[in-house]
């Protein structure tokens, strides 16, 4: 049913119909308002899940795994550095014992300096974590990645955790008219949670053991790589049969907007997807030729679906609300859009812009596609010169 | 042994474990200056040292090589040597 809903408020709908049986958190700016919501369905009696209270994000995702260790459906949310930077430890754990735990992201900047407001710098810097990453655009579209990343991990050739990642404030406090599906169609989409191994007193088993000489560490790390390259296929299958269902699909790890004929594109994730493409209705209306290929799945990587939808484009601008310090290219994502059309002679970008909540405008994406045409890039965009 | 999925394992044994693969150094014992005063045997902390018929004996398969059995000889009939592997 459509409603208008509060972004953070759609996502605790979208976390209840999944039935998570147990939600571990703590509440964070700008999260709360999920697990807020969440406390009071089930204090409600509305939402029939252990809810357990923690002093801490560590503690957080430390319950989170233990429960799905025991064959639970979990979810968390969390942010930032007092979140998901203080669940580091626990989150490649996570990974590595492959419990299929779900975990909203509302996008933060990173401290210091201390930034309550958006970029996403925090997930990006967990990418090599093992989980799988999703970008919203808006709120419908975060709120159905929730249904999709439950049902991709819980596929037992996949069996790893995910974080649907959304841009702070600019999507988890923003009201959008957003149609959340009934308890019945969710049931029907996904269905329960079965583990493959679980903790049960009665056959005991033990998880993410300790990998003595001889060494199997390496080839755990493989398996896991390999389930996570797999996931992708889980991602689509279910993005397409969530568009069967429900009318919206999300078969594609990508999404291309005019990219036909395009002289130059850029390449996004998240919220800034919805500014690019009022951006380039205007630019093509002023006969600049520009197009967007947004990613949806940022991990696995989907280096062919890029490669494939960037073909022929002279020149790429990949808009980073991360920055990789040090890095040559400056953003994470540049890099990999470069490698993923290495030997196509296509020029790839990268503009570190809207860390810790910067505005952007569409002007600012006209100037970035200008400096792309004049082959400047792998920058800073934005900087206020005169306090330098 | 195949890998089970997120490191998963069943209840088992220490034992199963054959540390002795740590080792770098190894101990050898010269029965001529040995007295057979049993320190080894008391003080291996992998209990891989047993006397037996006025021999002293290390199990391998456990024996990391910490050298602890050498250092504590009273004797000095046990050295430590490099491990052709």
């Amino acid at each position: 049913m459509m409603q208008i809903m509060e972004g953070s408020h759609a996502v605790a709908e979208a976390a209840k119909l999944c039935r998570p049986e147990v939600v571990s958190a703590y509440p964070i700016t700008p999260q709360t308002h999920i697990v807020e919501r969440l406390a009071e369905m089930v204090a409600d009696g509305e939402l029939d899940a252990e809810y357990l209270c923690v002093e801490s994000e560590l503690s957080a995702l430390s319950v989170c795994l233990g429960s799905s260790a025991a064959g639970s459906r979990v979810y968390s949310a969390t942010s930032s550095q007092g979140g998901l930077m203080l669940m580091a430890e626990v989150v490649f754990n996570v990974a590595g014992m492959r419990q299929p735990i779900v975990m909203s992201i509302a996008n933060r900047a990173l401290g210091a300096p201390l930034s309550i407001w958006n970029d996403q710098q925090d997930s990006i810097s967990l990418r090599d974590a093992g989980w799988f990453h999703l970008y919203g655009e808006d709120v419908q579209e975060m709120t159905d990645q929730h249904f999709i990343a439950y049902k991709a991990a819980e596929q037992h050739d996949v069996l790893l955790p995910g974080f649907v990642c959304f841009d702070g404030f600019i999507l988890s406090h923003t009201y959008e008219p957003v149609d959340i599906p009934t308890q019945e169609e969710i049931d029907a989409f996904l269905p329960p949670y079965v583990p493959y191994n679980k903790l049960d007193a009665k056959a005991p088993i033990s998880m993410g053991m300790y990998a003595p000489p001889p060494d199997y560490y390496m080839e755990f790390r493989h398996e896991t790589d390999q389930a996570l390259q797999r996931a992708g296929a889980a991602i689509s299958a279910a993005g397409k049969e969530f568009g069967e269902m429900f009318g919206r699909d999300y078969s594609g790890h990508t999404e291309s907007y005019r990219m036909d004929d395009a002289d130059v594109a850029f390449v996004a994730l998240g919220s800034l997807c919805g500014t690019v493409k009022d951006a380039i209705d205007e630019m093509r209306a002023d006969g600049i030729k520009a197009g967007l290929v947004k990613i949806r799945t940022f991990r696995p990587f989907p280096a062919t679906e890029i490669a494939r939808a960037l073909a022929g484009v002279p020149k790429v601008a990949v808009l980073e609300k991360n920055i990789s310090l040090g890095s040559a290219m400056k953003g994470a994502v540049g890099p990999e859009v470069k490698d993923a059309v290495t030997g196509t002679g296509i020029d790839v970008y990268s503009y570190v812009l809207g860390l810790g909540g910067r505005d952007i405008r569409k002007k600012d994406i006209r100037a970035i596609a200008a400096l792309a045409e004049k082959g400047v890039g792998n920058t800073f965009y934005g900087l206020r010169t005169e306090v330098l | 042994m195949a890998l089970r999925i997120g490191c998963a394992a069943a209840p088992g044994r220490a034992q199963d474990n054959k540390t002795g693969s740590w080792r770098v150094f190894m101990p050898v014992v010269d029965m001529e200056k040995c007295i057979l005063c049993g320190t080894c045997v008391l003080i291996c902390p992998e209990t891989a040292v047993s006397d037996k018929d006025g021999q002293i004996l290390f199990d391998l398969d456990f024996c990391k090589g910490c050298g602890v059995c050498a250092r504590e000889c009273r004797a000095e009939a046990i050295t430590m040597i490099q491990e052709e592997k």
